[in-house]
């Protein structure tokens, strides 16, 4: 139980002994039982509605919400979060917008965690568990994590830079409690400090670490012991500087590992001649619980046997990283019967993906990288392998994949087939490429998804593109939350179908498409209820920018200029928000808040 | 190309040197094989020659003029595909080291269990590639000579260059070595003899 319950409760026991209780006054019972309550409410979504109930709902709830959600870090101030809501545990934030990670926002653009964790330092002692996505972290702000909170358990942080392995040696020494130390796909600066060693001598409770994303080598032998004396790990993710012999050495200690990150999966420089490789094979047979598998960083396809014992067990491959070819990917796909999230690289072609179709009937996730992120690059999937995937995974709920070349009739299928699509994410890399069999635009084949496809949350659309398409999301996509728009449209009225039609909007990011300040103008009754619109490269005016501005004070206005634009009334990007508070004072010089 | 610029007193031979290139500039560029180089052939299924550094140049209309594939290459846009920037750049390796200069050959020694490999580029000359062979398998290469191969010691490194022949380590240009080299052994006994005899 949290800590000034349990006082609370002490002190009513200490009333009774000593005959000093006094019947609290049924306000204060009411007021009591409803935190109890509220205690086991945990959805923030329903802690919402509960605080708009009544003031001393509002005062319970905001006494009882251990986990604060802050979906943009400017929304709000940490310092009206903290006036709120004072008996945090856990805290996610997430910063940038998902743009910024294309190299479309400038760098400096701001999402720092110092004013955050400088408040939090004094305010939450009893901290457990930080979440950060797209945040600025420097190593002082990791410095005076692992300091601050002495009871805390769980650091992840997401899309995350500004910090390098310095900070993380402060973390893996001072926090004690340290269970989860999870870094997926931050930028980590190499400051040439053996992190890994900082750990605890004396033993771990570590449970869960991630490191996959560090570009830097690690001691390994350090890492051999550190897994040696942390009998609570279950996920391990390695980067592509540990080679498959150590691999091996860490697999043996650690057989009761449920998620594992494979690094590179390549032989270090010495390589046995003759019978001298470990026995890859029996390593993974002893991993009984192993579910998720990834890494593949350096992969070298002869060893790929080696997971042949778990995969019948697997819920989750990533083989993103994995550069491997269709035959080399049957001989393991046509093991997991039990996969349901699949990462993959279109290097095993659409044969490779009908091979999937095959076999992984509980397939919920799916995402098909590029090997050649390129326009005009040769592209080894198309509508083949999304027409394959949409007949074989009925029970899909998540695709993103790219291609250079598709139908609307495979969308069309996808959007039958797959009737518990929630997110659908297509990419098809040339720009404004039509159907490449009839040559029509992507219209019918989006449109058919909003209009099938009835628990659809979010939406990534591509390809050649008219005002239909949107008036298609505009009309069916009655539950989308979150639009992703790239060189589509034709005119002003394809972003007010969408504005207009979709009450559930909350982030909308656009790019290059043709949209102007009309259009604009026609989301001003929508936009306190969205979390954010970015509009890069469209046709939209600093005037008309202002004039969103002038309208709704509660918004946010920034446009950001390109950092050589010399014309400073010029503009790349509009990025705007709802927010609590004044504009914030620590935007950069290319960016103009209105 | 003569080069103009004067320099006093002694026979400069770099100065008269004839060689392409401008004048005042350093030694020529290593001609990298075509694989090595950023290369305007097409994609081989597995590997990218071209440059990938497309997603961080700016919209333009002109494209880089240096890509041959025919059709014209559209001018890659900044931020697109949106694959966030350290995916696209995992599947550049081979290129990219090929770029820096990387060069990862294995390396054997007649007797020994096991390879190595190696990356020729972080050596600067032949003494320090030798001496880290050296230390490598524990042994030693003795004395070098071109008359007479290497001396007061049974091993003799050779290396098989790119048309297949296996030649002596040290007897070409450095340079020359790099570029062609294409896998390290060190021979021992009589058939190392004999191939420092052959010269």
């Amino acid at each position: 139980m949290p800590e000034p319950e349990v006082d609370t409760r002490r002190r009513e026991i200490a009333g009774v002994l000593t005959g000093e209780f006094q019947s609290p006054s049924p306000d204060q019972v009411l007021e009591n039982v409803l935190e109890n309550v509220l205690l086991f409410l945990t959805s923030r979504r329903d802690r919402n509605a509960v605080s708009l109930v009544c003031k001393s709902w509002y005062r319970a709830e905001a006494l009882t919400r251990s986990d604060l959600f802050i979906g943009n870090c400017y929304a709000v101030s940490p310092r009206r979060a903290i006036e709120r809501f004072r008996r945090v545990r856990s805290v996610v934030l997430k910063g940038k917008p998902r743009f910024a990670d294309f190299n479309l926002m400038p760098p400096n653009w701001g999402a720092y965690f110092t004013p955050w964790v400088t408040a939090m330092a004094t305010s939450y002692p009893w901290l457990e568990k930080v979440y950060l996505k797209r945040m600025f972290v420097t190593d002082r702000d990791l410095e005076l994590l692992a300091q601050s909170f002495p009871a805390f358990k769980e650091l992840v942080l997401v899309c995350c830079d500004g910090f390098g392995t310095s900070g993380l040696a402060g973390i893996a020494s001072k926090c004690r409690q340290l269970r989860v130390l999870d870094l997926i796909e931050d930028e980590v600066a190499d400051d040439e400090v053996d992190w890994i060693s900082c750990f605890p001598e004396s033993g771990t409770c570590l449970e869960s670490l991630i490191f996959d994303c560090i570009e830097c080598p690690i001691n390994f032998e350090a890492l051999e012991r550190l897994v040696a004396r942390s009998p609570s790990l279950r996920k391990l993710r390695l980067n592509r500087y540990v080679s498959i012999g150590q691999l091996y050495r860490l697999m043996i200690r650690a057989p009761q590992l449920t998620h594992l990150g494979s690094g590179s999966f390549s032989s270090s420089d010495i390589v046995a001649q003759g019978d001298q490789e470990p026995d890859y094979i029996s390593a993974f047979a002893a991993c009984r619980s192993l579910v998720c598998l990834s890494g593949f960083r350096e992969i070298i396809p002869d060893y790929l046997p080696a997971i042949y014992p778990v995969c019948a067990n697997l819920t989750s491959l990533n083989f993103s990283y994995a550069n491997i070819n269709t035959e080399q990917l049957k001989s393991v796909i046509c093991h997991c019967h039990k996969l349901q999230i699949f990462w993959v690289l279109d290097s095993v072609c659409d044969e490779g993906l009908q091979a999937v179709a095959a076999t992984c009937k509980e397939l919920r996730e799916l995402r098909v990288f590029p090997i050649d992120a390129r326009e005009d690059s040769e592209g080894p999937v198309s509508e083949v392998g999304l027409q394959a995937i949409s007949e074989g995974c009925r029970k899909l709920q998540s695709i993103l994949y790219f291609c250079q070349r598709m139908t609307n009739a495979a969308v069309i299928a996808m959007s039958k087939n797959c009737s518990d699509l929630v997110v659908f994410r297509l990419c098809i890399m040339g720009r404004h490429r039509p159907d490449h069999i009839t040559g029509e635009p992507m219209d019918e084949g989006f449109g058919a998804i909003v209009m099938n496809c009835k628990k659809l949350t979010r939406l990534a659309i591509s390809g050649l593109l008219t005002d239909k398409a949107f008036s298609y999301i505009g009309k069916y996509g009655k539950l989308v939350r979150t639009l992703s728009v790239a060189f589509a449209g034709d005119s002003d009225m394809g972003l007010k179908y969408v504005l207009e039609g979709c009450p559930k909007l909350q982030k909308l990011e656009i790019r290059d498409s043709p949209f102007g300040d009309a259009a604009l103008r026609s989301g001003l009754h929508h936009y306190y209820n969205m979390r954010f619109l970015w509009m890069s490269s469209c046709r939209l005016s600093r005037q008309g920018c202002e004039e969103i501005a002038r309208a709704m004070p509660g918004l946010v206005v920034e446009v950001i200029r390109n950092e050589n634009e010399e014309d400073k009334d010029g503009f790349e990007i509009l990025y705007m928000y709802r927010s609590l508070e004044r504009p914030r004072i620590d935007a950069p010089e290319f960016v103009t808040i209105l | 190309m003569e080069n103009k610029v004067i320099y006093e007193k002694d026979l400069n031979l770099e100065a008269t040197e004839l060689r392409l290139g401008l004048p005042g500039t350093k030694k020529p560029e290593k001609q990298a094989p075509p694989s090595l180089k950023t290369s305007n052939k097409r994609a081989l299924p597995d590997m990218n020659e071209e440059s990938g550094s497309g997603n961080n140049s700016s919209v333009s209309d002109d494209g880089k003029s240096d890509r041959e594939t025919a059709p014209a290459p559209k001018a890659q846009v900044v931020g697109w595909p949106p694959v966030r920037s350290f995916r696209k750049s995992c599947f550049q390796p081979k290129k990219t080291e090929a770029e820096e200069g990387r060069v990862y050959l294995k390396v054997s020694m007649d007797g020994a269990p096991y390879l190595r490999k190696i990356d020729l580029k972080v050596y600067k000359g032949y003494p320090e590639l030798l001496k880290a062979l050296e230390e490598m398998f524990k042994f030693s290469v003795g004395q070098y000579s071109e008359r007479e191969g290497y001396n007061g010691s049974e091993y003799a490194p050779t290396y098989e260059d790119k048309d297949g022949d296996w030649m002596l380590v040290g007897d070409v240009p450095w340079d020359m070595f790099i570029s062609s080299c294409k896998r390290l052994r060190i021979m021992k006994g009589s058939e190392a003899r004999g191939l420092g005899c052959f010269l």
